[in-house]
């Protein structure tokens, strides 16, 4: 620990969302073990301003993996080497001396590229804009401990509403499909007996949705490899089930009206 | 409802605006997830007759009279009810819409992703990183599906004309007589060889596919999944065997005309072939 | 203004006296809130809730965040709980232990009226929070779980494994995005607020930059909220995330809005100690680790043996010595004092001497790694993520940190800063902590405020101003502040100095943490004062903020964030002067017992100081607002 190295980094400058683009290639020297990999990244963007450039547009707030703000292809892998890490986490112990490090922004057609590193979501947003909630006006809640919710259902709903919408699933999957997004927010609510009444409506509208910004999926599993917070590929499955239920149960339900 | 959201302006347009619902069930088509559903259910029909046609054409290692009973069996399917290859064609018919409904949906679906993805040609189809993407779940089967597909399509097209057609066996093309034209087309090196890749392709496909199938219809249970791979595998190389043996042991001598009671060098009709090939089989009881 | 400020707390016993004041308050028709707009800046905790229920009520919201998506916000981050007086539990808690609580831990420098409403809300929180989906640990049986945290003799935190942040905001987020869905609320996002908008001393608007353009724009409405979180980043490293700033609530205050108790700032006992220079925030562990870790250095000085070759005759567990009853469940601030304490005497540990070990051997030995692993898994695994050592094995190393600050802007009762018009909840306002917040109340605040105490109380504020129109952004006074904003704009483009945002930025924090830290003395706080003024001069003169102003700049943004810092910085060493007295999280080193705990002085200080802006360069004014304590008996705190 607490060793020195030096790098050299490959990264991806985009002035503006109209420019090319291109890599600009960086040296990093003396950068401690100790530092995370943005704060390398700070250090390096403190010297480019000593040096009168413009320092590297990155995004991040955090810093401590929970916002989902942060977002980098490091080396060819969304938030990097390290599994179940957000980028804010991976820290340079995990890179040797003389390392050459690739860093690009996301890449998806719905995620265009503000400047450099920096990529626009919003399409996340929309998704729950459709429906990503349980409609309860403030003050209409029963008691909390009226409805039990076996601990099972509840550990499962968890699982799944670990997710931080950082958007590394659209990132590292090869058809930019935001399946693992939508499926961890879809079953984080319908899996819990309060999320019940909307619960095929929800389907719906979520993966409607979806479909409108993102690719669709040929269940590779790149996506449950690059999530910081490990969202298992079976919310993936619990969706496509509850979408064509609900196409099913939906037209039930009109036709009881 | 609105999304104001969207309307703000901020963020990118929709790559595919919301179309009109058709009827139900069609619009369930009209949506990806729906797709892949059509695509997994095609692909359990599909793997079905793979499996079937498999199982059907180890009759080939009982001899020539009873591989060409096996084929007059299927084109007497239903008996006497129906005119003789009407449950054949009926079967035919539902193999081809199955297979049209699969490549429709894989390729539809192909297509949506490329518009969601940067920089993806029509060649490959999935999103280039300038940097490189190093891959760490998806394996060769999964990304190659899109090219084991159309290699599969190919190898079809080749085999019927080969096989049911004898476009290039020709004059000895022999109707009814399937052992014969396997015989013959795959003691052919060259013939082999295409057959051996494209079955090795097609077991590729057939292993992630059928992982695939059980995803895509939300077959999904913690507990057993370790066996959704388990069976994916077995049906892959169940497939790889059997299909791979037919031009492996051709060409080994092991399925060849040398001692064959009906020579198809003996008559000059075709006709006769198959009485002799049916008397044979009155023979062996 | 002279005299103490007026908190506008309705008259009466203090158990009815919300239930009755909402009776009391003016009320605006259905059909009529469509009428209004209030505007929302920020959409954490406070903000979201804030603008969903307002939303629903049938006014139009418009909600701005300087993020992409509201869930970002920092409110995520919180681990460890959410208070509630359910008492589920059945341990002889109730709404008013809650307040006593906290009004305790707060040391006696909050408002009693406001502190008895949120305990009584506080149970409405856990059943709108469960209603929306939040994932609270359960117990076998399908109920809810609680946990005991620091200053609490009760088991009363709700939690959800280590993200209670993230889940509770994803709750109000999503109540927030479903207005949004119908159409609301007009959700700005990526847009930040720089300055307030005011017309005869009421607040009328905002002034936003677009971060993505740089676009500014004027926004008017009948009332503004601040829901913009605390100034943490004022010392740099804090357990704040990155863009955490002060801006929203501090051109309010140069507008004319009271900042009350600045020097109010809460240092965290468990975070993670700095390994180098160049770090850029403090990782905050949980402090429910603290329920099951022992705390404790080695009694010898300068000690460099690695911690589990010293023998336990070896080891001072200095917490559970000093405080046997609560042991290392002591509140934050006393625990952070204690870490400083040894420290500083020489026997910190680590590479750089600067922590002391939270040790799990003990509940690993008698509970099982299992069940400590179920419990803080994902913690340990933050840790060890972080700097390469296996907690299960070593003792973690923690050290405290700035984690949350009580001061804010003044409000009253209602939650309205003395500009009519402007409303400030959640961590930017002052009202509830007093000195010192206690762990798992500040989800509690900022959900109490938006969900169910602002909805009341701006019905109040509005209900007369019926024929008013929304206020014309082409008026002067938005056509100035508009004007204002660009104009600070291009002077910081045009500084062309030689160092970085950054570099200033760390400066500054070296200053405010070493002299309005967790120690502060007078010498200290006048140095603090004029260094601060010298750094800032520099600062302003040889800033370097490269690149324009027409799109994503993120040194453009963050210059604006420090120069607020700085007047802030000083604002707080003024304050922490002024109080000569040791409360909460405010230790004078001149008032202090014999054995070297906080010595309040109720006959002197008993009192919040909310400061007036007077003009840069010119001295602010102090006001006060005297604290009655009605029902909670002043004594000296102690958790022996």
């Amino acid at each position: 620990m607490d060793q020195v190295i030096s790098l050299t980094l490959k990264v991806w400058r985009q002035n503006g969302p109209d420019d090319a683009g291109a890599f600009q290639t960086y040296q990093a020297e003396g950068i401690s073990q100790d530092a995370s990999f943005l704060e390398m990244l700070d250090i390096v963007n403190e010297r480019l301003i000593e040096e009168g450039t413009e320092p590297i547009t990155f995004e991040s707030d955090c810093r401590e993996g929970i916002c989902g703000t942060c977002g980098l292809m490091i080396n060819g892998k969304a938030h990097g080497p390290e599994l179940g890490t957000a980028t804010c986490q991976l820290h340079m112990r995990k890179f040797n001396d003389g390392d050459h490090i690739t860093i690009e922004p996301w890449r998806a057609v719905s995620f265009p590229v503000i400047k450099d590193l920096a990529v626009e979501r919003t399409p996340l947003d929309l998704i729950i804009e459709a429906g990503g909630y349980i409609s309860v006006p403030t003050g209409s809640a029963p008691d909390a401990n009226l409805t039990p919710v076996p601990k099972e259902a509840a550990d499962m709903a968890f699982d799944a509403a670990a997710c931080i919408g950082c958007g590394a699933c659209v990132a590292a999957c090869p058809n930019s499909a935001a399946q693992l997004f939508t499926s961890a927010k879809l079953n984080h609510l319908n899996l819990l007996p309060q999320g019940q009444a909307e619960r095929w409506q929800r389907a719906e509208n979520m993966v409607e949705t979806m479909e409108m910004y993102f690719g669709t999926c040929t269940n590779h599993g790149e996506c449950h490899e690059a999530c910081p917070k490990e969202i298992s590929l079976d919310f993936i499955a619990f969706m496509n089930r509850d979408y064509v239920k609900a196409k099913i149960k939906n037209r039930k339900l009109a036709g009881q009206r | 409802m609105a999304q104001t959201l969207s309307r703000s302006g901020r963020g990118p347009q929709p790559l595919r605006p919301r179309k009109k619902q058709l009827p139900f069930p069609l619009n369930i088509y009209q949506t990806a997830i729906g797709r892949k559903w059509v695509m997994a259910l095609t692909g359990i029909g599909l793997l079905g007759f793979v499996v079937a046609h498999m199982i059907g054409n180890l009759h080939v290692y009982e001899g020539p009279a009873r591989m060409a009973e096996y084929a007059e069996t299927l084109r007497t399917l239903g008996g006497g009810l129906v005119p003789r290859g009407t449950i054949l064609w009926i079967l035919r018919l539902g193999l081809i819409a199955m297979f049209g409904l699969h490549i429709h949906s894989a390729y539809s679906l192909k297509e949506i992703s490329r518009k969601a993805s940067p920089k993806a040609g029509f060649v490959g189809g999935a999103k280039q990183y300038s940097g490189g993407q190093d891959f760490i779940a998806a394996n060769f089967a999964s990304r190659t599906m899109r090219w084991t597909g159309p290699i599969i399509l190919l190898y079809l097209l080749y085999h019927i004309a080969d096989l049911t057609w004898g476009w290039w066996l020709g004059d000895d093309f022999v109707h009814g007589d399937p052992y014969h034209n396997l015989s013959e087309s795959l003691s052919s090196l060259p013939v082999a060889i295409i057959y051996i890749v494209a079955n090795v392709a097609l077991a590729v496909h057939i292993f992630h596919g059928a992982w695939s199938m059980f995803q895509s219809l939300g077959i999904n249970n913690p507990k057993y999944n370790k066996a959704r791979v388990a069976i994916a595998a077995g049906l892959a190389g169940l497939i790889l065997v059997g299909n791979l043996s037919f031009p492996i042991l051709t060409q080994a001598g092991l399925i060849d005309e040398d001692n064959r009671e009906c020579a198809v060098e003996d008559f000059d009709d075709e006709h006769d072939i198959l009485i002799c090939l049916e008397e044979q089989l009155e023979e062996e009881g | 203004m002279i005299g103490s400020l007026d908190s506008n707390t309705p008259e009466g016993d203090i158990q009815g006296l919300w239930e009755q004041h909402k009776f009391d308050m003016k009320l605006v028709n259905p059909n009529n809130k469509r009428k209004f707009t209030v505007i929302v800046v920020g959409t954490g905790l406070a903000g979201a809730s804030a603008a969903a229920s307002m939303a629903e009520l049938g006014y139009n919201v418009k909600a701005f965040t300087f993020h992409d998506s509201p869930r970002r916000a920092h409110s995520i981050a919180a681990q460890g709980g959410i208070n509630a007086a359910k008492n589920y539990q059945n341990d002889g808690d109730s709404v008013y232990r809650l307040f006593y609580d906290t009004v305790k831990g707060g040391d006696y420098r909050s408002r009693e009226s406001n502190v008895h409403r949120l305990a009584e809300v506080s149970v409405n929180i856990i059943d709108q929070a469960t209603a929306q989906g939040v994932p609270f640990a359960r117990d076998y049986g399908g109920l809810l779980d609680n946990r005991s945290f620091g200053g609490a003799q009760v088991s009363r935190t709700f939690y959800a494994r280590g993200q209670t942040g993230q889940q509770l905001l994803l709750g109000a987020y999503s109540a927030l995005m479903r207005q949004v869905d119908a159409g609301t609320v007009e959700l700005h996002t990526r847009s930040e607020m720089l300055d307030l908008v005011t017309e005869n001393d009421r607040a009328v608007g905002i002034i936003t930059r677009d971060v993505l353009t740089g676009e500014i724009t004027s926004h008017g409405a009948h009332a503004v909220v601040l829901a913009t979180g605390g100034y943490g980043n004022v010392y740099y490293l804090s357990t704040n995330a990155m863009m955490c700033n002060a801006t929203a609530a501090w051109r309010a205050h140069r507008k004319g809005a009271l900042f009350a108790n600045p020097c109010y700032t809460q240092i965290h006992p468990t975070c993670i100690p700095a390994s180098d220079e160049f770090q850029s925030k403090l990782t905050l562990m949980s402090e429910s680790l603290r329920n099951d870790g022992r705390i404790w250095v080695p009694k010898a000085f300068d000690d460099e043996r690695p911690a589990r070759d010293i023998p336990e005759g070896e080891r001072d567990y200095y917490l559970e010595r000093k405080y046997p009853a609560f042991g290392n469940l002591v509140p934050r601030d006393v625990a952070s004092r204690n870490a400083k304490t040894v420290v500083d005497e020489g026997r910190g540990v680590g590479p750089l001497k600067n922590g002391v070990y939270l040790d799990f051997s003990d509940a690993i030995a008698r509970d099982g790694e299992d069940t400590i692993r179920a419990k803080y898994g994902n913690l340990f695994q933050m840790y060890e993520r972080i700097t390469g050592e296996d907690p299960y094995k070593v003792p973690m190393r923690i050290y405290p940190a700035t984690h949350y600050t009580m001061g804010g802007l003044w409000v009253d009762y209602h939650l309205m800063s003395n500009l009519p018009g402007l409303f400030v909840i959640g961590e930017a306002n002052f009202s509830d902590h007093g000195a010192n917040r206690l762990g798992a109340s500040a989800l509690m605040q900022g959900l109490a405020d938006g969900y169910f105490v602002l909805p009341y109380t701006i019905g109040n504020f509005l209900a007369d101003k019926l024929a008013e129109p929304v206020p014309d952004t082409a008026g002067v006074a938005f056509v100035e502040a508009n004007q204002g904003v660009q104009q600070q704009i291009d002077h910081w483009l045009n500084v062309n100095g030689t160092k970085s945002v950054d570099y200033y930025h760390r400066e500054l924090g070296k200053l405010v943490w070493n002299y309005i830290g967790m120690a502060r003395n007078k010498n200290g706080l006048e140095k603090a004062i004029s260094e601060i003024t010298a750094l800032e001069e520099e600062f302003r003169a040889n800033v370097r903020v490269l690149g324009s102003a027409d799109g994503l700049n993120q040194s453009l943004e963050k210059v604006q964030r420090v120069a607020d810092f700085f007047e802030l910085g000083r604002l707080m060493a003024r304050d922490a002067l002024t109080r000569e007295e040791s409360c909460g999280g405010h230790f004078r080193e001149e008032s202090q017992t014999e054995e070297g705990e906080a010595l309040r002085d109720d006959d002197n200080y008993s009192h919040a100081a909310a400061w007036e802006w007077t003009g840069e360069g010119n001295e602010p004014i102090r006001h006060i607002e005297e604290l009655q304590f009605d029902y909670v008996a002043l004594t000296q705190r102690s958790y022996k």
